[in-house]
Order: C-alpha cells, then sequence, then structure tokens
C-alpha cells in the first residue's frame, strides 16, 4: 500500500509540474489542482498508513490510527478549495479583457493606457 | 491580560464582515467602521509592545487546550514590534486611501483591508506552523482582492502570475509540514524547537529536506534570487497605495525566516547547524544586485520602486544570513525602516502618476510641466530614505548592518554588495527625479485635455497627512535610534536564546532533560 501511495503522489507531483509550466493558464489552474491533490495524500499519509484502525476513543477498538492528519488534511482540501475558485475568478477576469488565457505578460501590451484603472467595476 | 494577545486577530475578523454586509453601498460608515478598527488596533498593538518589552513571552491557549496538544498564540518582543509595525503602516495607508478616494474605484476595499490584517496579525503571534500556513492563506487571499482591486487588463494578468506563485508556494508550505510532523509528531514551534535538537545528525537528512523546502516558501514571501521574479511585476501593476501595504508583505516571509531559522533550526541545532545561513547569504547578495541593476534599468516609476523594495530585502536579507545577535538587531532597525520608506514613496509616486497625464509613471519628459514645489519635496525625502541616506534612518539600518557583519567570514562580499546597491539606487532615483520634475519636452499639447500632465491639481491634504506620517515615524526612528536599538537587541537575543520562549509554551520543559 505504500508502494500505491508513494506513486501517487509522485505521479500526481510530476503532472501538476508539468502543468504549471505550461503557458496557458487553463493548464496552470488544472497543474495547481494536482499539486493540491498530491500534497493532501502526502498530508494523510504523515501519520502513516494503517486500515482499519479508529482514530478516536472507543472501548472496543484494537489500536489507533494518527487524527492529526486527517484534520490537517481537512484544512488544506477546504483552503486549496477556496483558493482555486479565486484563481479561476482572477484567470477569467484576466481572460475576459486580454481576450486570450497566456499566463506571461508579454512587454509591448505596456501601453499607456492599458492598465489604466479609472472605470469603476459594476 | 493574556486574553489581549488574540484581539488583534479577532477584531479585523469580526469587523471585516461587518464592513462587507453591512457598510457594502455606504462608503463614509465604511470608512469610519474601517479607521475606528486599525486605530484601536494600533492602540492595542502598542499596548501589547509595552507589555511585552517587560517580560514575557506571553502565551494565549486557544480552547485552554495545553500546547503541544492545542494551538497557541505567542506574544515575545519580535511579534509585538512586527504588529506596531503593521498598525502603523496600516494607518498611514489608510488615510492615503481615505484621502484620495482609492477606496471607491472598486468594492469592498476597506472589507478586504481588515482581512489582510487578520492574516497579518495572525503570523505575526501564532505559535503552531499549520496555524501559521493557515494565516498565510488568510493573508493571501486577502492580498489576491486588494492587488486586483480597481481591474484592468495587466493589473489582472500580474495578478494572475502572483496568485500562481503563491499557490505553488503553499503546496510546497504543506510539503514542508508534513515532512516535519512526520518526523518529529508535532507542529507547535516550541515542541518543535525541543525535538529537532534531540534528533541526532545521522538521521537528520528528512528534517533537512523539510527545512530546506520552508526556506524555499518563505523566499518566495520575502522575494529572495531566484524566487523573486513574481515581485516586480505584482508591485508595479498593484494599485500604489496596495503596493504601500505590500511593504509588509515580503517582510512576513523576513519575519518568518527569523522566527524558524532561530528558535527551530538554530545555529546551534545540530541536524541543520549552519546550513540556513548557507543558503540565505548568496541568494540575498544576487537579489540586492538584482534590485540596484533593476532600479538603474527601470523605464517607469513603480517598476524602479519595486526594484528598491528588492534590494532593500537582499539588504534585509544579509543581515539576517548571519545569525548573531547583532545582525538580528540591525536587521529589525532595517526591516522596520525599508517597511516604512517603500510606503511613503509608494504613495508619493501615486500622487505624482496622477498628476502626469498620459505619461502616467513612464520616466520621459513631459510637455509641458508645471513643477510642483511640495511633491518634488516629497518625492525627494522618499528617495533619501529609500537610498539610505542621511539624515534618514535608512543611513543608519545601513550602517548597522555593515558593522554587524563586520565578523562574517564573506564581510568584504557583502559591504561591497550593500555599498554598490546604494549607489546604483542613488543614481537610479537621482535620474528618476529629474526625468520626472525638471525636464520638459517642446510640443504640441494633445486634443484630450484629460491625457495633458498637470502637476497642479489640488493635492488632499489629508494625503500629504499620511505621507508626512510616514516620513515623521522615519524620523523618529532615526532620533530614537538608541532606544530602538536597544529594544531589538533583546529581542534579537529572546529570539538566538529561545529557552524563555519554550518555556512560555511548555512550563513543564527543563534545558538539558
Amino acid at each position: 500500500m505504500e508502494i500505491l501511495v508513494a506513486s501517487a503522489v509522485g505521479v500526481l507531483t510530476a503532472a501538476g509540474v508539468y502543468l504549471i509550466l505550461r503557458l496557458r493558464s487553463f493548464s496552470v489552474i488544472l497543474g495547481l489542482a494536482m499539486l493540491s491533490y498530491a500534497v493532501n495524500l502526502f498530508l494523510f499519509s504523515t501519520g502513516r498508513l494503517t486500515v482499519g484502525l479508529s482514530p478516536i476513543l472507543s472501548k472496543t477498538a484494537q489500536g489507533y490510527t494518527d487524527p492529526l492528519p486527517q484534520a490537517l488534511v481537512l484544512t488544506a482540501i477546504v483552503i486549496s478549495f477556496g483558493m482555486t475558485a479565486v484563481l479561476v475568478m482572477v484567470a477569467l477576469g484576466a481572460f475576459l479583457t486580454s481576450d486570450h488565457d497566456r499566463i506571461d505578460i508579454e512587454s509591448n501590451t505596456e501601453t499607456d493606457e492599458s492598465d489604466e484603472p479609472e472605470v469603476e467595476t459594476p | 491580560m493574556s486574553n489581549w494577545i488574540i484581539a488583534p486577530v479577532v477584531l479585523p475578523a469580526l469587523l471585516a464582515p461587518v464592513i462587507a454586509a453591512v457598510a457594502r453601498h455606504d462608503i463614509v460608515l465604511a470608512r469610519t467602521l474601517s479607521l475606528a478598527g486599525t486605530i484601536f488596533l494600533t492602540i492595542i498593538a502598542l499596548g501589547l509592545t509595552v507589555v511585552a518589552s517587560q517580560g514575557g513571552p506571553y502565551v494565549y491557549e486557544l480552547g485552554n487546550w495545553n500546547a503541544p496538544f492545542g494551538i497557541v498564540l505567542v506574544l515575545d518582543r519580535l511579534s509585538a514590534m512586527m504588529m506596531l509595525l503593521t498598525t502603523v503602516l496600516a494607518l498611514i495607508v489608510q488615510i492615503y486611501v481615505i484621502a484620495t478616494d482609492w477606496d471607491k474605484r472598486g468594492r469592498h476595499f476597506h472589507a478586504l483591508f481588515q482581512f489582510q490584517l487578520m492574516g497579518l496579525f495572525g503570523a505575526f503571534l501564532t505559535g503552531d506552523a499549520f496555524n501559521l500556513f493557515v494565516f498565510f492563506e488568510i493573508l493571501l487571499i486577502a492580498s489576491y482582492g486588494l492587488m486586483i482591486y480597481g481591474g484592468g487588463q495587466m493589473r489582472l494578468r500580474a495578478g494572475l502570475q502572483y496568485v500562481v506563485m503563491n499557490l505553488a508556494g503553499s503546496t510546497l508550505f504543506l510539503f514542508a509540514l508534513g515532512t516535519i510532523y512526520a518526523t518529529t509528531g508535532t507542529l507547535n514551534i516550541a515542541d518543535l524547537a525541543v525535538k529537532i535538537r534531540e534528533i541526532p545528525v545521522d538521521d537528520a537528512a528528512l528534517i533537512r529536506v523539510a527545512a530546506m523546502l520552508l526556506m524555499i516558501v518563505f523566499a518566495i514571501k520575502a522575494a529572495l534570487f531566484p524566487l523573486q521574479f513574481w515581485m516586480p511585476g505584482t508591485y508595479a501593476n498593484a494599485p500604489a497605495p496596495v503596493a504601500a501595504l505590500f511593504a509588509i508583505m515580503t517582510k512576513v516571509g523576513a519575519y518568518a525566516i527569523l522566527r524558524f531559522y532561530t528558535v527551530v533550526f538554530g545555529p546551534e541545532v545540530a541536524a541543520t547547524g549552519s546550513m540556513p545561513g548557507d543558503w540565505l547569504m548568496p541568494a540575498a547578495l544576487i537579489t540586492v544586485a538584482i534590485g540596484a541593476v533593476g532600479v538603474l534599468g527601470a523605464k517607469r516609476l513603480l517598476p524602479l520602486l519595486s526594484f528598491a523594495v528588492l534590494g532593500s530585502m537582499g539588504t534585509l536579507m544579509l543581515a539576517v544570513s548571519v545569525f548573531t545577535p547583532q545582525a538580528i538587531s540591525a536587521a529589525l532597525y532595517y526591516l522596520v525602516h525599508s517597511t516604512l520608506a517603500a510606503a511613503a514613496m509608494f504613495l508619493v509616486a501615486d500622487l505624482v502618476i496622477s498628476r502626469r497625464g498620459a505619461a502616467r509613471d513612464h520616466l520621459r519628459e513631459q510637455s509641458p510641466n508645471t513643477p510642483n514645489g511640495l511633491l518634488a519635496a516629497l518625492f525627494f525625502a522618499g528617495a533619501i530614505a529609500v537610498a539610505g541616506m542621511p539624515p534618514l534612518s535608512g543611513f543608519i539600518g545601513k550602517l548597522l548592518v555593515l558593522d554587524a557583519v563586520r565578523a562574517s567570514e564573506s564581510a568584504a562580499l557583502i559591504w561591497a554588495a550593500i555599498l554598490l546597491g546604494s549607489l546604483l539606487t542613488i543614481i537610479g532615483f537621482a535620474r528618476a527625479g529629474s526625468d520626472l520634475f525638471w525636464k520638459t519636452a517642446e510640443g504640441a499639447p494633445s486634443d484630450n485635455p484629460d491625457l495633458e500632465p498637470d502637476l497642479t491639481i489640488p493635492i488632499p491634504p489629508l494625503a500629504v497627512v499620511g505621507i508626512m506620517l510616514a516620513l515623521t515615524a522615519l524620523a523618529a526612528l532615526t532620533v530614537f535610534a538608541g532606544p530602538v536599538t536597544a529594544f531589538f537587541e533583546v529581542t534579537a537575543a529572546q529570539l538566538v536564546d529561545p529557552i524563555d520562549y519554550i518555556q512560555a509554551v511548555l512550563p513543564s520543559y527543563q534545558k538539558g532533560s
């Protein structure tokens, strides 16, 4: 099982890093999502992998698994979920204002008026 | 008393939703609430600093769970002074924003601002590594909103890069924390300090990996080479008052490095030894060089200021990388100075840019240029502060740093980098100032009066009050350099010998047990 979890973390991380290095923001977002899955799995396994053990006190329990990583993973999932939503919104805003979803900032767009933010957003 | 420790986190956390929900259509109410909140926070931070300077560290146990099982907030001199600095900066930025109506250009500025403060205070106070991650995310998510505040194509695209960079950093942070937890079984900073000192050198491979991963995460925040690429674009494209507030954001990275690589991975720890300093030093050296060259090469004012901030981060981290009490105290002095100086300069730049019509912040001649003495004087004072010339505190700060690194093996390199960097920065600012205020180009006025430069547009007096507050703080930092340095020396001593910190969090801990 250790092999399975470890290689899952590895494959997800590799895919995430590859996607992050792409030029379009859509693949970068997917890559960051992959990375956050990888890190969630990684955090989960930091409490050692066990099968069928309960994380909280019970009279019939044979043994216990570490409950803290599970709490950490829950927090990390919530945060990465929210962050991905924010990222999608920012990327969408950038896409709608510039008509393409390239993630780099080419210098020839630095015209005088390009970043004039005078208009109040509705 | 100890319940006040959590007030800086709870107060903005309660205030921000109220501002967002109740005062969303009433800018006057939002301003009043937000400004009152910031002033109250300043008073609390002042009180906490006084308390922390007389004793401590003080511990607040959330939910009354004892450490290391519950999360603790720890108030010591370092966290108290960082909070005080943040509140002063927040007050300056907020006064300026209100005076210049920046907060009317989009929505929810004040709510985002308060959430930003909440994240900053939490990051400074927390005594738990995972909790530090959570507060980092809070301050980041608020900063994403502030970064793209007001919209605009360039700003949104620079904001996208900023968000992506920081999300990747957050993932690395989690990997580092997972590795630390798997190795030591704890995430409480004081408990980590104890456990990591017990790890023999032979079993230290994993904890060394974790230490370097954490270093990478904090280096992203502190914009150190080779992770500084996000920073000039972000600061130059953010709204100028937000860039002024972001002056504290890079210092969060510096704070985290100071906290972790003294208390947890200090130089006396067998597992990591001098590794953190060995890596920090070259990175900081190159950062100083990039900052100086960037200042010299910038074609626009805001990127120029961003590179100046980058250079000051390099200088700051050079002092930190020595990890002696004297160097840490010099670094703290320079940290306070560079934060306020950068903020003042970004605010002045905003005033200048709004009066230059179509030329905006491009450093080129302008037609026809009416001089504005007040703006030029403010720019001059700010440039002196940022470049580190006498009589303002940048000079003393750099002097302290130079003096503190004399004993280091690479003292010659550090001296050369800081002195040459300062020289290039002075040249860059002198050129920018003369381009902005002295040179005039001949040419027919354009048809659109909105795009015409007009340096005579009246400056809101309150905006000048905000900038003067920053400059006055710098002057005070210069005049009271003695007492301030004495405070920082005790702060540095508290960091280098973390026994008080550990015993405050874990009362049963005995040294050597």
